[in-house]
């Protein structure tokens, strides 16, 4: 690879870009930290409610409904696929990641019939008004960061009332949960919708934003999710401690998000080919989730006790 | 005020492994009882709580508290009377969460939660005073996530969570089984000045012999799935260790008590 070749300026005017889309995907990601972290439940449902908020957008706008209206469609549309996934969980004891697979599986037909059995749906923003385009990036990252503090806050405020703490608990201890009284079926089938809105909101602004919804524009976006999630919180934690609060956690949730488009940015910038974004995406969230387990090990391996033991031994025969 | 009538439950029905835990057991708290439970591992003393408590469905049987049938009842909506102390420390706490926030959810169980607030300012002055019964410091470090607190002060606070909003009735699952002994005792004490001050209705199990003597005004012993033994008032009170184990060969058809039992008298 010839790096003199490669132009920083090319990288610098890609970067607003990638914060923008980074900004959507952090809604994405938001919905995802909501089952994986608080409900410790790993839902695959939205590689499908992605995709399908992206449908329900598209197609909406083209039927003449008003993008911001469109968006509350793609949001309402999620929480159904949400609810579905929870379903079969709760009411049929598939387990949870089956449980995602197979909704996920489904709607890939369903967003095909969304979108009137076509691969793709574009929408032009020379035709309709869209929230977001990438024609005009800045008012697309303005509107993302307002609509982003706008969910924390709400977010903020949610999990702190009686029946947020009822999620809370039952992600931490579901059997504590059911002693206190709290029916732990409906508090993971609600969080299961709520977090596919999010994730079928942040797939409707994705499909505004490059103007065409797609049926293969989610797959995958678990592992960003969780890219997103996790970076977040290993650059949290490095600022921060221990001391952040849930919303601090949210809005590094979405830095995390935008640091991963921005890597994505680079990547592409050093002209790899884009077919192998996937892989790479793979391996940043296994080696971000291997490095606290590694770290704990380096400090607490047989290696190093037998090291340490070996020296104990020969001091004591100095004595 | 609790009545437990002729109840069975059968685990792994029709499997190489089926397991008749209740075998028919029925029992009459009075208002106000205090009853320890004893017998040899196996013998359906944890399974007859988590009858009551509706872990799962009996099999056969009734149960109802103040008359009201709650047989039917899953989990979660019996807990509105139940308050619950379990053998592993871990079980009873969310340890992900703060030690005020567990105090917020026990202090609503069985109550309906909604939109407002899961913990008020209010709630927080009064948690601090009603922590310092445990004398655990623990009021001074009420935003600390209870994962990080020792298996004793977990079980002390589980207790603290289950008479927190009074239940109708406490059940205690050898809730000091795994604890060391001088901490056993403090939280023992513990339960004996809560259950003593509200006046609690309380079912406790215990692999301890003198504990289960001293403790409460009645006593049943539990074999193979069933009641075969109920001693209450001046009779429990005059009660010998050396009686139990009389008692218990007797029933068990000149079986001995478990080594476990002989070790812990």
């Amino acid at each position: 690879m010839n790096l003199l070749a490669l132009n920083p300026a090319t990288l610098v005017k890609a970067l607003p870009g990638n914060v923008a889309q980074g900004l959507i995907w952090g809604i994405m990601a938001m919905g995802v930290y909501m089952t994986f972290r608080l409900l410790s439940f790993s839902d695959l449902t939205v590689d499908g409610s992605f995709a399908t908020g992206g449908a329900v957008a598209v197609m909406a706008i083209l039927a003449g409904v008003p993008a911001p209206l469109a968006l509350l469609y793609s949001f309402l549309t999620g929480m159904l696929t949400g609810l579905v996934t929870g379903l079969l969980h709760t009411a049929f004891g598939i387990p949870d990641i089956l449980s995602g697979i197979l909704t996920q599986i489904a709607l890939y037909s369903v967003n095909l019939r969304i979108m009137g059995n076509m691969a793709n749906k574009p929408v032009s923003v020379d035709k309709f008004f869209l929230v977001v385009s990438s024609r005009n990036i800045s008012n697309a990252i303005l509107f993302g960061v307002i609509m982003i503090a706008a969910l924390i806050a709400a977010l903020y405020w949610f999990f702190g009332t009686e029946f947020g703490c009822s999620i809370r608990s039952t992600g931490s201890n579901p059997a504590m949960s059911r002693a206190q009284g709290i029916n732990t079926n409906i508090t993971k089938v609600f969080t299961l919708a709520l977090s596919n809105g999010f994730v079928a909101m942040s797939g409707g602004l994705l499909s505004q934003y490059q103007g065409f919804s797609d049926i293969n524009m989610g797959r995958g976006s678990i592992v960003i999710g969780l890219a997103a999630i996790i970076i977040g919180e290993v650059l949290g934690e490095a600022i921060f401690g221990k001391k952040l609060n849930f919303a601090g956690h949210l809005v590094f949730v979405v830095i995390g998000s935008i640091i991963y488009y921005i890597v994505i940015g680079v990547v592409l910038w050093l002209k790899m080919p884009s077919n192998d974004l996937k892989l790479f995406t793979a391996l940043i969230v296994a080696v971000f989730l291997a490095i606290p387990n590694l770290r704990a090990k380096i400090s607490n391996s047989y290696a190093r006790a037998a090291k340490n033991g070996t020296v104990t031994i020969e001091k004591s025969r100095e004595v | 005020m609790l009545e437990i009538t002729d109840i069975f439950k059968t685990f792994n029905k029709g499997t190489i492994n089926e397991k008749p835990a209740l075998r028919g057991v029925s029992l009459k708290l009075e208002t106000g009882d205090f009853c320890t439970i004893i017998g040899g591992n196996g013998a359906g003393k944890s399974t007859m709580l988590n009858a009551i408590a509706g872990v799962w469905p009996v099999d056969a049987g009734a149960i109802t508290i103040d008359g009201k049938n709650i047989t039917g009842y899953p989990e979660y909506r019996r807990a509105k009377f139940l308050g619950r102390v379990f053998q592993d420390p871990m079980t009873g706490t969310a340890a992900n969460m703060s030690i005020e926030d567990n105090l917020a959810l026990a202090a609503r169980r069985g109550e309906k939660r909604g939109l407002r607030w899961g913990i008020t300012k209010d709630e927080r002055e009064r948690y601090h005073e009603e922590l310092k019964i445990l004398e655990l410091g623990l009021e001074t470090r009420m935003t600390t996530k209870v994962g990080l607190l020792s298996g004793g002060q977990r079980q002390a606070l589980t207790l603290l969570m289950a008479s927190l909003k009074q239940p109708k009735l406490l059940l205690l699952d050898e809730h000091t089984a795994a604890l060391d002994p001088k901490t056993a005792a403090k939280v023992l004490g513990l339960t004996e000045k809560i259950v003593n001050e509200q006046k609690l209705t309380a079912l406790m199990v215990t692999h301890n012999m003198k504990d289960a003597i001293r403790m409460g005004n009645r006593l049943i012993m539990m074999n193979e799935g069933k009641i075969i033994y109920d001693v209450r008032g001046k009779e429990k009170d005059n009660l010998q260790v050396s009686d139990l184990l009389e008692k218990f060969g007797q029933a068990s058809g000149g079986e001995f008590a478990n080594d476990r039992m002989i070790l812990s008298s």
